[in-house]
């Protein structure tokens, strides 16, 4: 069997329904297989959006997306996708072809040194020289992929090796004596934190992105009801835990809610699930839940102690991490949490998530969230490019389900959403899945207008239009005296760019029009691009300063 | 604090550029970095000293480490009981009086002359870390004009 063949064969092997990418000189052996291949693959237009696309599509199931692209420029076009996959932990393997094994270091045409290039933005990366060493390869980059922290995986597969050839033999099993990442949380660490909570009076659980990769949505609301503890849920734990259930605090951090850093900073107990602390989320550090002991649970010890002191680290899965604290709760166990319980009603009643209607005859952009929310009953998977339409998209849609929000948290990529949201579509043709995007961040991808039209993929993207790059507006606002330094944009039609691509679209102006137009959005048989013209200079509050701690908040304290 | 840190790795392809940037991408000081075979010839022993500010990067270091696929073990050397070495090649001028000051280096530290020029003697010297400054100072006072080192080695005891 040809190389190219074995390639597809196991990638048939780990369950590969769908691929997307982009071909060229050096994958053209790969993709004359996959013409035949009972693999559904998706054309975009652009390598990079070939990698978001597979990063929403793996971010929506928990399966490990795939995309490919040719050597040199295809390959270097998907590092942008592979670092954003690789900063949220989501599972993908990008495959790329290379120049043939003879001519590697030469500075052949279309030549680029993939695994110099990736090496500090995925997990792990091959180069294949010995078609014998393929299978295997692809087995390995499949388990490291999606076991332990999740990530991407490259295989960097020249040309020639794709057309020798070698005999099929996929194996079974899989053995790693360097890598046997930690499932069980150590027993003796788990009766400590027991300690720590029964003799908590305002402990805090903290829901990250991990809690998602693992699957543990169920176990954190057990986990936080057998506590009665407020949880909040990072950018990257929204679904972990439901938004709408009565303990939720929403997001803490930079733009979070101020109960959530009020509590957070109050605390004297904090439990993270699968969170790393990133700055976005402390601020401050010094000034960081002062008062607290943190237990933390995370499955990279790396993770754990690297941002703040750790009393009680535990590494394992978060699902059943969680799963041996219900086991091992002490019969005496009794929550101490009323009073503090009461304190964060308080202050979520005196310091909702708000904002102005009156101040501006405009759209709000959180108004056309919420609108967004109610008309399709917090079901849709929600996608979102960088910057204000995306804490505005966290602030104001509630996640109730995992793998229903995803955004490039780590990163902060402008021009995920939108590739993102077509993964999602492909991965999940039942729900309705939104991008919910900027004006400057959907042009980042808006050639994959191409694909949605090309695979009649059924994607509605939400443009929030001020005519800014918003969130360095805002802070060239509140910083730097106002002086909006190329942060203005000139748009093109949006309606009209849409049409060329034979896309539905829209554009809306007052504030009256949008529950209609929404309705007409979501009703529309097909993909749709609404421009939604916004107030211009309008603000995510709250905010707290880079560096400044989390309890001093601009705007939300009112 | 300078600590000895042994990483066993696999002997794969590009292992010493993984390790070398992760040093590089977080910002670690590696202060030298000796790799070689082992009695296992699928695997490579590397000692690194590295200058850790403190106790949590050294923790840091050392988690970073053992997470690159390739790397099968790490210690850390700093609270054990080990050996170590470093072999240096130098070539010391010849000059007045320096015949004396090398007689003061073979009492003090393992040195073996292996040649005498016209203008210097070429010395191998094997060091340890707690002579290491010593040695060096005793060197400049007498005058080199080349020096090479192996990069420090360590096993525990």
């Amino acid at each position: 069997m040809k190389g190219a063949q074995i390639l597809i064969e196991s990638l048939r092997k780990e369950g590969v329904e769908v691929m997307f990418g982009y071909p060229g000189g050096s994958v053209i052996p790969l993709f004359d297989f996959l013409y035949d291949a009972p693999i559904r693959f998706f054309l975009t237009r652009h390598e990079q959006a070939a990698a978001h696309a597979a990063d929403g599509y793996a971010r929506a199931t928990g399966k490990t997306g795939v995309c490919v692209a040719t050597s040199g420029p295809g390959a270097t076009n998907l590092t942008t996708g592979i670092a954003t996959a690789h900063m949220d932990s989501v599972p993908m393997v990008a495959i790329t072809g290379q120049v043939k094994t003879s001519l590697i270091g030469n500075d052949a045409f279309q030549e680029a040194d993939m695994i110099g290039i990736t090496r500090s933005i995925t997990k792990h990366n091959y180069l294949v020289k010995r078609v014998e060493d393929l299978a295997y390869t692809v087995k390995e980059a499949f388990y490291l992929a999606n076991s332990g922290r999740p990530g991407p995986v490259l295989i960097d597969l020249p040309v020639d090796v794709q057309l020798q050839d070698a005999e099929f033999e996929y194996p079974e099993r899989i053995h790693m004596r360097t890598y046997n990442p930690t499932q069980e949380g150590h027993p003796g660490q788990i009766k400590k934190a027991w300690k720590l909570l029964s003799s908590a009076k305002k402990p805090v659980v903290v829901v990250g992105g991990g809690a998602l990769a693992s699957g543990a949505h169920e176990e954190c609301v057990k986990f936080a009801e057998a506590l009665k503890a407020p949880v909040s849920t990072t950018l990257m734990g929204l679904g972990g835990f439901p938004s709408s259930h009565p303990a939720s605090l929403g997001m803490p951090g930079m733009h979070g809610t101020v109960y959530a850093n009020l509590a957070v900073t109050e605390s004297d107990l904090l439990i993270s699930v699968g969170c790393r602390f990133d700055d976005r989320v402390t601020g401050k550090l010094t000034a960081f839940a002062p008062d607290a002991k943190i237990i933390h649970i995370d499955i990279d010890p790396t993770s754990i102690s690297k941002n703040i002191h750790v009393d009680i680290p535990i590494v394992g899965d978060a699902k059943k991490v969680l799963k041996q604290f219900l086991d091992a709760r002490p019969e005496s166990f009794q929550p101490q949490t009323d009073a503090w319980m009461t304190q964060i009603k308080e202050w979520k009643e005196k310091h909702p998530l708000k904002y102005s209607v009156t101040d501006s005859p405009k759209i709000k952009p959180q108004h056309v969230i919420e609108e967004l929310y109610r008309q399709t009953k917090g079901e849709a998977i929600i996608s979102t490019e960088v910057g204000q339409n995306q804490m505005w998209a966290a602030q104001f849609y509630r996640y109730d389900h995992p793998r229903h929000f995803l955004s490039s948290g780590g990163l902060g990529t402008m021009g995920y959403g939108f590739p993102a949201a077509i993964g999602a579509k492909v991965a999940r043709p039942e729900k309705e899945v939104i991008v919910i995007a900027g004006d400057g961040s959907i042009q980042m991808n808006i050639q994959e207008l191409a694909t949605l039209s090309t695979y009649g993929v059924n994607v509605k993207i939400v443009i929030l239009n001020n005519h800014y790059l918003g969130m360095v507006r805002q802070w060239q606002e509140i910083f730097y005296k106002r002086r909006y330094s190329a942060t203005p944009l000139k748009n093109p039609d949006f309606v009209k760019v849409a049409q060329g691509y034979g896309i539905h679209s829209l554009e809306v102006h007052s504030p009256d029009k949008v529950p209609g137009a929404i309705r007409d959005i979501l009703g529309h048989d097909g993909p749709v691009m609404a421009d939604f013209r916004i107030a211009e200079e309008e603000n995510v509050f709250p905010m707290v300063p880079a560096g400044e701690a989390i309890n001093r908040m601009i705007g939300g304290m009112a | 604090m300078k600590h000895t840190i042994q990483a066993i790795v696999e002997n794969k392809f590009g292992v010493l550029a993984r390790v070398a940037s992760l040093f590089s991408a977080r910002g670690y000081n590696i202060e030298s970095l000796a790799v070689g075979e082992t009695q296992d010839p699928s695997v490579s022993c590397m000692t690194l000293v590295v200058d850790a500010p403190d106790e949590r990067i050294l923790e840091q270091i050392k988690k970073q480490l053992h997470k690159l696929v390739n790397v099968v073990t790490v210690v850390d050397f700093t609270r054990k009981e080990y050996l170590d070495r470093d072999l240096l090649l130098t070539k010391i001028a010849k000059k007045d009086g320096e015949e004396e000051a090398l007689r003061e280096l073979e009492q003090k530290y393992h040195v073996r002359i292996l040649e005498q020029k016209e203008k210097y003697y070429l010395l191998e010297i094997t060091t340890e870390r707690h002579h290491e400054e010593d040695l060096l100072r005793t060197l400049k006072k007498i005058g080199i004009l080349e020096l090479v080192r192996t990069g420090r080695i360590a096993i525990g005891k």
